[in-house]
């Protein structure tokens, strides 16, 4: 006697089946396409270019971009999600739709922006020129678009945290003596650091992949001027196309490391919310 | 008799009431805050609405004028509404297997469907390029069906769908989770069969999330970049985005031009955004 | 060690809402002072204005011989137990209570000992390890209690401290509060909408309605003599009768309701009558009335009836002087211990006062 698969399991399959396929086809099967196709050549390429000064530089500078754009982001991010939540104003509403503006914008347009403001004949050029800093073509430039892309992350996962958590606490701790930078220090930003810590791992990897913006204003100075995402098209343009994979990969293995780190951080985050 | 007019008047020290150090403290942060984001985020999108806009609306015209634009802008709008419509379906029934099935490896999907949030737009178009690309898995059996991925509007649309895989997803699994399965019961207790509980019920419910989701895949596909610049060849008129198509202009030193086309784009995506917040609005007071 | 809590014309005005207006009392040293009102009655708001988590629009704040008002929260060393706990959630029950000695720098031995001592006072020695998820509601509450106690502070205020428990919980606390209050004699503020609580903790009572202090007493005079409609309506259960005063009594149909003499001759008046007020007896009483329905309430009972204008009255009688009464029956009552006053703006509903008798 052969067992009927009832229409109910019968439709879960196909349910879930078709979104395995999606999955799959979209992200699974082309991250297992790099893999190979970056390491084709042999496991040596991957250590040959890692070593070319050119790679290490691209490196570096993305590392020391994303550090400082998580840094600004979060401190400030903190900032406003608190003057967002605890204050009453004129002009809130206009603050809080500022925040998700980032997000409404093509990073080529961050790009452009930046190149109005501080290119050849731009807004704030004379000021700079005249000090002799350098701010177009150059790293302050890089580093103010990526903090443009990643103003919104902090901010909108510390924002319904401390909504959610009320003034309570806060109001007992100061009862108790403790000083309002105490209170902060002790009471609120635990309440808040596991939102926070999710935001900056956000942020951490949108400042790693930046590239519409940064493709506009670094002026692609090779060796000066180009981040790892850069390095990558610039390779691929110029046909060293195994040094561009295997970049990417390297780039790839952060992402994913990053994400099983996001992914740890979205779970504890939920079960915070879920305490009371 | 207020405590500040004490403080003010008969203390006779330098020593200001507590009340004025909070107000204090209370403006500082307030104008930190205003600072960082008047000069980070809302000075460089005004820069680029007056560039567009130059001389009056004659440049703004100017700048459109080239049949490239406009070609440029269809492309961008018709990807981005497959990408955005093909997300709607798949991003929803993702979310529901995701919350409601039980299965080996659940944990593992949900982790890949946020890998898009981590990875790289670049790299994803890299990936794209070693999985469609002549000499590799995809690209040899497509190329024998006579198929062509690469360089054609095709590319485009898988690495829209890519990028913004997770946005639907992540924004309708909080509704459903949230559901009171009661509701579901009560339609089964009076004869609803699944679809058409699924259909009166939970649809309805989670309806405002699925566009809201959607509008934003929406948005976020029309600047997209990274992920298309290589994968696209960027034939003006045939496959050139108007992110790409902004990108060359500023290469070529026409940065009004440019900025005409990234105005029209952010018009297109705020209204998009109030929309949005109108509707979610009006769905949560419905409530 | 305790002292008194001086409250005098303490004004708080939001925007244009007057939440709190010229409220004025004494809290005495040593005492439960209850704050008694409905919510919306300002009577949070004055407690948190002591605390200094409010800013007067106007009034003083005096502790003993201190001016409050100029100070800062942290200032004041006032105890503050909060109606949803507040605990920190982040710290286990031992560093909670702990918390005031530590922000103060307190050498450590003595803050471990101080918090020792406290948890074995509120009973919670065995959780010092554990977190404010892991207790129980009435649990949080203590070790709350526990938290405001430790920097020993010369004032305790309590903001509807039993609001969010159980009914069965918040007896327990509520015997257990007092206890402790008879051991530690901390000048306590009690803010509460629930009147039994209110007398049966308080040793002094300050009645609140609309931002406005309506009485202040010791729960004897707050429940004997009401100074206000609004007292005598809110504190106890008690019957309305409308009527008109003529020669120092309120008429009511045939009824005659004493104790109107301080009263204007012709005004509209409201009598009070607490329900064991309301008196069975056989000869002739008051006035007749039609028994409505009849609900054992164990050792008495609780008797609605229906007066000849259509009134209705609620009567609490022991239930060895029902004598067999029934629905429908017609018996005599009196009406004791009338409390008049001028008829309150806001009434519901007026009965009908006939022309004449």
């Amino acid at each position: 006697m052969s067992v009927v698969a009832t229409p109910k399991v019968r439709r879960r399959g196909w349910l879930l089946a078709a979104c395995l396929v999606w999955v799959g086809v979209l992200l699974l099967v082309p991250l297992v396409g790099i893999v190979i196709t970056a390491l084709e050549p042999g496991l040596h390429v991957v250590t040959e270019t890692v070593r070319t000064p050119d790679v290490i530089h691209a490196l570096e500078l993305t590392a020391v971009i994303t550090v400082i754009s998580v840094v600004v982001t979060a401190l400030f991010g903190v900032v406003v999600a608190w003057v967002l939540v605890r204050q009453r104003f004129w002009g809130r509403a206009l603050l809080n739709a500022t925040v998700d503006l980032p997000f409404a914008l093509s990073p080529v347009t961050v790009g452009l922006a930046a190149l109005v403001l501080f290119g050849p004949g731009g807004w704030l050029a004379p000021f700079f020129e005249s000090r002799g800093i350098q701010i177009i073509f150059a790293l302050p430039s890089m580093i103010l678009v990526t903090v443009f892309i990643c103003v919104p992350f902090t901010i909108r996962e510390v924002v319904p945290v401390l909504e959610e958590i009320g003034l309570d606490e806060e109001d007992a701790s100061r009862t108790l003596g403790a000083s309002v930078w105490q209170t902060f220090f002790r009471v609120t930003l635990p309440n808040i650091r596991w939102a926070l810590a999710y935001g900056i791992a956000l942020t951490t990897a949108r400042a790693i992949g930046e590239i519409g913006a940064v493709l506009i204003v670094s002026g692609l100075l090779q060796g000066k001027t180009e981040t790892a995402t850069l390095f990558i098209f610039r390779a691929y343009e110029e046909r060293q196309v195994p040094a561009a994979y295997v970049v990417a990969l390297l780039l790839a293995a952060v992402s994913v490391t990053l994400l099983v780190v996001i992914e740890f951080l979205r779970h504890r985050q939920e079960r915070e919310r879920s305490r009371t | 008799m207020g405590s500040a007019a004490q403080a003010l008047g008969g203390r006779g020290g330098l020593r200001s009431s507590p009340r004025t150090t909070a107000v204090l403290r209370h403006l500082a942060l307030r104008g930190a805050a205003v600072v960082y984001l008047g000069l980070i985020v809302a000075l460089p999108v005004v820069a680029v609405v007056t560039k567009g806009f130059g001389d009056g609306f004659g440049t703004f015209r100017n700048a459109m004028a080239t049949p490239a634009a406009w070609a440029a802008i269809r492309l961008t709008l018709w990807t981005s509404t497959v990408a955005a419509g093909l997300n709607a379906v798949m991003g929803t029934l993702l979310a529901w297997v995701l919350v409601r099935y039980r299965f080996p490896g659940r944990r593992l999907l949900s982790t890949l469907v946020d890998l898009p949030l981590a990875i790289p737009t670049l790299v994803t178009g890299v990936m794209i390029l070693a999985l469609y690309g002549p000499n590799s898995l995809f690209g040899r059996f497509l190329d024998d069906l006579g198929i062509r991925v690469l360089f054609t509007p095709i590319a485009i649309v898988i690495a829209l769908c890519t990028v913004t895989l997770p946005l639907v997803v992540r924004n309708v699994q909080p509704v459903l989770q949230e559901l009171d399965p009661a509701e579901e019961e009560a339609a089964a207790t009076l004869g609803a069969g699944p679809r058409a509980t699924f259909r009166r019920v939970v649809l309805p419910a989670i309806r405002s999330a699925v566009v809201a989701g959607t509008l934003l895949t929406f948005s976020r596909c029309l600047g997209e970049i990274g992920s298309v610049i290589l994968v696209a060849g960027n034939i003006p008129k045939k496959t050139l985005t108007a992110p790409v198509f902004i990108f060359q202009l500023t290469s070529q030193f026409k940065p009004s031009q440019a900025a005409a086309v990234a105005t029209l784009l952010f018009a297109i995506s705020f209204v998009l955004v109030l929309v949005t917040s109108r509707l979610i609005a009006r769905d949560e007071a419905s409530a | 060690m305790s002292t008194p809590i001086v409250v005098e014309g303490l004004t708080k005005r939001f925007g244009s809402f007057r939440a709190v207006t010229d409220v004025t009392f004494t809290a005495p040293a040593g005492a439960i002072t209850a704050l008694l009102g409905p919510s919306g009655s300002g009577k949070s708001t004055v407690l948190r204005m002591i605390a200094g988590l409010e800013e007067p629009t106007a009034g003083r704040i005096v502790m003993g011989d201190e001016e409050l008002t100029v100070k800062s929260v942290q200032e004041r060393r006032v105890g503050f137990v909060f109606q949803h706990y507040a605990l920190f959630r982040h710290m286990t029950v031992a560093d909670n209570v702990g918390f005031g000695l530590r922000v103060r720098k307190e050498d450590k031995a003595v803050r471990e000992a101080r918090v020792r001592e406290l948890l074995e006072l509120v009973h919670l020695e065995p959780f010092a390890d554990r977190y404010p998820e892991q207790l129980s509601g009435g649990q949080r509450q203590r070790v709350a209690l526990a938290r405001a106690l430790a920097p020993a502070p010369k004032v305790l205020l309590l903001d509807e401290p039993f609001g969010a428990l159980d009914a069965k919980v918040r007896q327990d606390l509520r015997r257990w509060l007092d206890e402790l209050h008879r051991e530690l004699g901390v000048t306590s503020l009690l803010v509460t909408h629930d009147q039994e609580e209110a007398l049966e903790l308080a040793n002094q009572i300050v009645v609140m309605h609309e931002g406005r202090v309506e009485q202040v007493g010791s729960p004897g005079e707050i429940y004997d003599q009401p100074a206000t409609p609004f007292v005598a309506g809110f504190v106890g259960a008690a019957n309305v009768l409308h009527g008109e005063v003529v020669g120092g009594q309120i008429h009511l149909g045939s009824i005659r309701i004493p104790g109107a003499a301080h009263l204007d001759e012709g005004a509209a008046a409201a009598a009070f009558v607490r329900p064991h007020d309301v008196r069975v007896t056989s000869g002739n009483g008051d006035v007749a009335a039609v028994v409505e329905r009849v609900a054992s309430l164990g050792w008495l009972s609780r008797v609605s009836l229906k007066l000849p204008g259509g009134e209705t009255l609620v009567a609490h009688v022991p239930n060895d002087d029902l004598h067999g009464v029934g629905e429908g029956d017609t018996i005599q009552v009196d009406l004791r211990n009338p409390k008049a006053f001028l008829a309150p703006e806001s009434t519901t509903e007026r009965a009908d006062v006939p022309a004449g008798a």
